[in-house]
């Protein structure tokens, strides 16, 4: 209790953050591919084409680029560095887990700018899922996933960790059998049912249904979602997003600097990463966290610290971009931020709140992983700054906040708030 | 014999696929109890916790010491999954099966669940608050690996 209550301390009082230092000024990408289907694309290749669509929508050039603010090894800087001609790397660093850190990537380039540590960092992710497929499906054997080691790096690794014969035999294969886990404990505790989670999934279809980039884009139906398959009930094929290919990349540079550039700049107000330590790796391993946190989506803590950096609370975002690798972590996310109360996110989504248009806080406007593309999460913070320049294709009238989150996931899960 | 290449299996059982321990001076108390169908678990001998996978250190107090305590093997389900599609070819006869999460009687809750396939069940009824206890596939002479089933209700 004495760590907890010194820590908030120092977050409350401290006079330095990161709030405001520093605004995405450039976006880039190269189109959407069903995954696998980006050959002969590379994913240096793509990773190329969207940091230099990035640096131009900016209005800057690689002599610029100084920094790389990635997660999830969307890359390897130095590769990358060598085959663009960037003249000197100063920062390229990462949070250390995966799609998670998507949103908190934005917040180290921040705190790297703000450091005086870079001066101008790319995020990005490039995907070519054509040998490999994420969340350790059938492709590498079934045994990869099962007996992911826990714990440890690339460098002295001491082989299989002796918790992992604890789960390895238990059938828990993959991400989705982990968040089907958490959706049925929350199922339990709150009564949420599955029309919430089918209209996650439908009102983000018909966000992407005119967004030519978009790769689902035919309507959806209630009777769709019930008549699509259970994979790891409670969640059907609907609830579990694509697997996609391509690159999109964004560029952070200092909140001065960026008045001067191309693009009306998207400040970051607030970035946090990281999660409460029980959570752990849980939802993959142990599912050992305590019961208030099971049944959440591991965000929190996070939101909690992001509203108090920014100063604003939920009531002032006019947009929410929240990961969604699958639909039920929507929902959750909901709670968790605060758009509504902790076990009300079932009914609050039922009741129309996030749809685009006519809801109180529109999700995903864009389609999210679910529809319009999985780049793990970097569509979420591209669509946020478009909301934020006023140039969405599904633009919410007078947006001056969005919310980008990364995760759910192992630990550190991410959020940010950008602002005009 | 069998084609399959995860070897003979059963409907809902999920297949040993790690017939190892890897066991370190922390869990091999663990499997020395399975092997004689019996779940053991440290409690930290400072502030009572349990932890399970055993770890080196108290997850409360930081603690390294531990008793290793007999529990009764029963449990309560507290979230499950029915997995139906299977991500191995091998997984075809095998789903539907279940896994789940079992909090442990004897314990104090989230220290000591553990996560497990539930067999010797119809996978479409096992729900959120069933009681369930422990039964071990003995695997080899190293590893005898837990799973739980429900306990009947009225016999």
């Amino acid at each position: 209790m004495t760590k907890r209550a010194s820590t908030r301390f120092l977050i409350t009082l401290s006079a330095v953050t990161i709030k405001d230092q520093a605004a995405v000024v450039g976006i880039g990408r190269t189109p959407y591919w069903k995954r696998g289907q980006s050959h002969p694309e590379t994913e240096m290749s793509m990773a190329c084409t969207a940091i230099l669509d990035a640096l131009d929508d900016a209005g800057l050039s690689v002599a610029d680029l100084d920094g790389f603010s990635i997660y999830a090894h969307a890359c390897d800087p130095a590769t990358v560095a060598a085959v663009l001609g960037v003249p000197e790397i100063r920062f390229a660093a990462a949070p250390t887990a995966g799609g998670g850190g998507s949103a908190g990537a934005l917040g180290l380039a921040a705190a790297a700018i703000a450091g005086g540590l870079a001066t101008c960092c790319v995020t990005l992710m490039s995907l070519q899922q054509l040998n490999r497929r994420l969340g350790g499906t059938a492709v590498d054997g079934v045994l990869a996933y099962a007996t992911m080691s826990t714990g440890g790096g690339g460098y002295g690794r001491g082989g299989m960790s002796p918790s992992v014969a604890f789960t390895a035999n238990n059938g828990m294969l993959s991400p989705g059998h982990g968040f089907s886990l958490i959706t049925a404990r929350h199922m339990h505790l709150y009564g949420t049912r599955r029309e919430a989670f089918a209209e996650v999934c439908m009102s983000q279809r018909d966000n992407a249904a005119n967004r030519p980039m978009s790769l689902q884009r035919e309507p959806l139906t209630l009777d769709d979602y019930f008549d699509a398959r259970m994979v790891s009930d409670p969640l059907c094929l609907l609830d579990y997003t694509m697997e996609s290919d391509g690159a999109v990349a964004v560029i952070t540079v200092s909140a001065d600097r960026a008045k001067d550039l191309k693009q009306p700049p998207a400040y970051i107000m607030a970035s946090a990463h990281g999660g409460s330590g029980r959570w752990g790796p849980g939802i993959f391993r142990y599912c050992q966290t305590p019961d208030e946190e099971f049944a959440s989506s591991g965000h929190r803590p996070v939101a909690e610290r992001l509203y108090e950096m920014a100063g604003v609370g939920p009531e002032e975002v006019d947009v929410a971009l929240l990961y969604d690798h699958f639909s039920p972590m929507v929902v959750l996310q909901l709670e968790d931020y605060g758009f509504c109360p902790i076990g009300e996110g079932g009914p609050f989504v039922q009741d129309g709140n996030i749809r685009f248009e006519t809801g109180s806080i529109p999700v995903n406007t864009h389609g999210g992983n679910l529809s319009d593309a999985y780049i793990i999460g970097m569509t979420h913070i591209v669509e946020a700054v478009e909301q934020l320049r006023g140039t969405a294709i599904n633009q919410v009238e007078g947006t001056e906040i969005a919310l980008v989150t990364g995760g759910p996931a192992s630990l550190p899960v991410s959020g940010t708030l950008l602002r005009r | 014999m069998t084609d399959n290449p995860l070897g003979d299996v059963q409907p809902g059982v999920f297949p040993v696929i790690l017939t190892e321990t890897h066991a370190d001076e922390n869990t091999q108390p663990f499997w020395d109890g399975a092997k004689q169908d019996r779940l053991m678990a440290p409690r930290c001998t400072n502030c009572g916790t349990f932890r399970l996978p055993p770890e080196a250190v108290c997850f409360q107090c930081q603690r390294r010491e531990v008793e290793w305590i007999e529990l009764p093997g029963t449990g309560t389900v507290y979230s499950r999954i029915i997995v139906r599609h299977p991500l191995h070819p091998g997984l075809a006869p095998v789903v539907p099966y279940v896994t789940g999460v079992v909090e442990l009687d004897g314990t104090q809750g989230a220290g000591a669940r553990m996560l497990v396939n539930i067999i010797d069940c119809d996978p479409e009824t096992v729900a959120i608050g069933d009681r369930v206890e422990i039964v071990f596939d003995h695997v080899n002479q190293e590893m005898a690996v837990p799973r739980f089933r429900p306990i009947e209700r009225d016999s």
